[in-house]
């Protein structure tokens, strides 16, 4: 590869990196502002995802793996996050309900 | 070789000596991170069993400073994996000052990372939380709350400052042995995929524990 090549990627880490950290500044200010519990755990976990994806592609490279590496891995990581939002979610209706103080 | 031999090695699994087109290494490290994955789950998933099971929750970390603190760290570990990435394209090169450069940068944001953690451990430590009891102001705000809160807090975010750890002194092994060119650039990658996981679970952390706690 010449050096013209890795400058380029060089650029897209940084621009990957910007993007985590704007996406992090989202959830910051969600934070701030006081949404209600359901809503802003929605949002949050939304983001989280996409902090996730944007983690696993680009910097763990699995964007230039093969693809049956990709089908490998990704059920886990879905499954994961599925179990993780089993007993999230009632308990954000419940605060809902019964108000955060 | 023969023609057999040829044409296993050029399928998929590539006679299983390079599976999914990849080394040894590399492959483990990614089951290891399945398996890591799934701890992660079971120990998060008990926090929130444990949040929708008690009658009340605390909410304590209040924007200003808990929030903002937590916000840094965040800082820390995203800016961690861009210094990682680096190190792993300058391995790839063949850079070796680069790359120990990289990693040493790498294993800085992380100990910064775990220094600003352990401070705030020691802040609500000081305000009595322990991983039984709540400190006693949280007791008159949050009356129906349990006490296993601090085992919570403790244990999930202790179990990810043990990786960022394990993590650092992990780097500092890949820095020495590839800075004496006894290491291998895939050995720098298999420690960045590493890397990147921890920073990843922390992006599930970071809004679980603290953005869903904020005392308004």
């Amino acid at each position: 590869m010449n050096e013209q090549a890795h400058a380029g990627t060089t650029r897209l880490y940084i621009w990957v990196w910007g993007w985590l950290l704007a996406l992090t500044g989202v959830e910051v200010y969600l934070a701030y502002i006081h949404l209600a519990p359901v809503l802003m755990l929605t949002l949050l976990l939304g983001l989280s995802v996409i902090k996730a994806a944007l983690i696993m592609a680009y910097f763990m490279h699995l964007r230039f793996e093969r693809l049956s590496l990709f089908l490998t891995l990704v059920p886990v990581f879905v499954l994961c996050i599925c179990l993780i939002l089993i007993f999230f979610f009632p308990d954000s209706v419940r605060l809902q309900q019964i108000g955060i103080r | 070789m023969d023609a057999h031999t040829e044409m296993v090695l050029e399928s998929r699994w590539a006679g299983g000596v390079r599976p999914y087109a990849m080394g040894s290494k590399k492959l483990g490290m990614w089951l290891f991170i399945i398996s890591d994955a799934l701890t992660f789950s079971a120990v998060i998933i008990a926090y929130s069993y444990l949040r929708v099971a008690s009658p009340q929750w605390p909410t304590p970390f209040p924007f200003n400073p808990a929030i903002i603190f937590s916000t840094l760290m965040t800082f820390c570990l995203l800016s961690s994996s861009l210094t990682m990435v680096m190190a792993v394209s300058a391995a790839h090169r063949h850079q070796h000052r680069k790359t120990v450069f990289w990693l040493l940068m790498t294993m800085l944001f992380g100990t910064l990372f775990v220094g600003l953690h352990l401070t705030e451990w020691f802040h609500l430590i000081e305000e009595g939380l322990r991983t039984n009891r709540l400190p006693a102001e949280w007791v008159t705000v949050w009356p129906q709350a349990p006490q296993i809160f601090g085992s919570t807090f403790f244990g999930l975010t202790g179990l990810h400052m043990l990786h960022v750890s394990v993590g650092v002194i992990y780097l500092g092994t890949i820095a020495l042995g590839f800075g004496l060119k006894k290491f291998e650039s895939e050995d720098v990658e298999v420690s960045g995929l590493y890397w990147h996981f921890v920073d990843l679970v922390w992006m599930f952390i970071f809004p679980l524990v603290y953005l869903m706690s904020v005392r308004y």
